[in-house]
């Protein structure tokens, strides 16, 4: 029976592998649960990420963060700075499946995989995270914008990998991410929110807004994020950035929800994850995961 | 291809040959002989199949053998010290946590990793540290009070 295997330490031997058509695998949450769910069959060669030290953790740059891929949900969820000053990344992976789902599955995984449901592209889009990927040939950064091409496709070669995503520091920003679940865990975003939003005093000098299972690919909404620059922020601004968002929102009907569900949810998320984003950016304490914490918030 | 690897489980070493789809749950149960972990949905809803790999909790039938190689794999056979049950299992006995039982063994790996991480947890977050794990029997009220006991009963014993 054929099928390779390779588990390196090393990241060059890795690249090897990938250059000779060896899938990667880091924590198998989506490849190997999707061959269990009988969506496709496991690749034929398989190089494992899980050992390469160089890939996991989370580094304080001068900058801003630099995160290896195979850093698991967990470690993001726990880490201080990302908690304290990118928060809605903690607020994301603290709630992505269960406990066993974050402490395996990996950021590389969930950016890779492109789900337009997945959890940490709204926040990381919103902080413009850049993403690092590597082949023998050398490395390459992609704006994460530019990485996401369809559900489930990017344009990361199958030769390369995702070794890092770099974030730079935004001054002075409070963020959010919200999602719309049935269920407190174990849940999939039926619809999910980010903002991330600096003041200046109490007026609304910038404003980032992306949306979640909402369109092809998880995106920013330009004209929500205008509408809500000049504002106090308060709860008439959130509605309406949310109504606009709403709008521009492109999402398709599923067994989850139907498309006119998830399009009037769409303006609930992201008035909630907006107030949360304001909430934080004025010091107040809105406790991570912000969805749990904004349940329920006009 | 087949790779011959060591599998380290219950600090037992078991050499095993493996193809590169077969799952840790597959090999635990079929080739070990250790049918402490069940399959339940055999896709990461249920976690019936949860281990533990270097101490954090997996779904084990959804996850390759191949990767658990050489880390440390802890089932629910490993709980106990001889015939001394762990404070988790003798919890779940005396607060009716089990019923027909097919769940208990990847709640009690589920909670095993939930106290190490946070030895005195709320209600809140027991239920949020066994969300991986379904119970179709108990209702969770009794499970949940068993973590709670075995929470106390390990804070006094240290
Ligand atoms: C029960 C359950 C609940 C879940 N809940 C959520 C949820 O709430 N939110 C959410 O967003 N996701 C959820 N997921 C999906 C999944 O856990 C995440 O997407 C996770 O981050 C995937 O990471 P992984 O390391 O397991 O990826 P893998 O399964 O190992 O890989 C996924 C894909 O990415 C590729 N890949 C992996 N690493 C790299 C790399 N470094 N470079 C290039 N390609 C790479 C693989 O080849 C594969 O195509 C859930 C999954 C399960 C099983
Ligand atoms: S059998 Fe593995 S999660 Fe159900
Ligand atoms: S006791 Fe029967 S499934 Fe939990």
């Amino acid at each position: 029976m054929g099928g390779r295997f390779t588990s390196p330490t090393a990241l060059a031997d890795a690249l090897a592998a990938t250059a000779a058509g060896h899938r990667p695998v880091a924590g198998g949450t989506d490849l190997v649960v999707g061959t269990r769910q009988g969506k496709w069959s496991l690749p034929e060669d398989l190089v494992a990420l899980d050992r390469i030290e160089e890939l996991r953790g989370i580094e304080e740059t001068s900058g801003g963060l630099r995160i290896g891929a195979t850093t698991s949900h967990a470690d993001l969820a726990g880490h201080p700075a990302i908690r304290k000053r990118w928060t809605a990344i903690a607020d994301a992976a603290s709630i992505v499946g269960s406990p066993a789902t974050r402490h395996i599955g990996t950021l590389g995984g969930n950016l890779a995989n492109a789900s337009p449901a997945a959890e940490t592209s709204g926040p990381l889009l919103c902080f413009d995270a850049q993403v690092e990927v590597r082949s023998t040939a050398g490395s390459r950064r992609i704006a994460l914008a530019d990485l996401f091409n369809g559900p489930g496709r990017t344009t990361v070669r199958s030769d390369e990998l995702i070794v890092a995503v770099e974030l730079s520091e935004l001054a002075g920003v409070g963020s959010s991410y919200v999602r719309l679940e049935f269920r407190r865990q174990m849940e999939i975003a039926v619809v999910g929110a980010t903002a991330v939003v600096s003041l200046d005093g109490a007026i609304v000098i910038d404003a980032r807004i992306a949306i979640t299972a909402l369109a092809p690919t998880v995106r920013r909404v330009a004209v929500a994020e205008f509408a809500l620059v000049g504002t106090d922020g308060g709860p008439d601004a959130a509605a309406e950035a949310g109504r606009l968002a709403a709008e521009a929102a492109t999402p398709i009907s599923d067994v989850r929800a139907s498309l006119e569900y998830r399009r009037a949810m769409a303006a609930v998320v992201v008035r909630r994850a907006v107030t949360g984003a304001i909430a934080r950016a004025r010091g107040e304490t809105i406790p991570i995961p912000a969805s749990a914490s904004l349940f329920g918030a006009r | 291809m087949r790779y011959l690897v060591t599998l380290q489980v219950n600090r037992t070493s078991y050499p095993v040959e493996l193809e590169v789809g077969r799952t840790l749950l597959s090999v635990l149960r079929g080739e070990l002989g250790l049918t402490g972990s069940k399959e339940g949905c055999d896709d990461s809803e249920c976690g019936a199949c949860m281990v533990l790999i270097d101490g954090r909790p997996v779904n084990s039938c959804s996850y390759l053998a191949l990767q658990a190689a050489g880390r440390q794999i802890t089932t629910v056979e490993g709980l106990a010290s001889g015939t001394k049950l762990h404070p988790l299992q003798q919890a779940f006995l005396e607060h009716g946590a089990v019923q027909c039982g097919f769940c208990t063994p990847g709640m009690l790996i589920s909670a095993t990793a939930l106290l190490a991480a946070n030895p005195d947890p709320t209600e809140d977050e027991i239920r949020a540290g066994l969300s991986g794990n379904l119970c179709r029997c108990t209702g969770y009220v009794g499970i949940v009070a068993a973590v709670r006991s075995a929470a106390a009963e390990l804070a006094n014993a240290d």
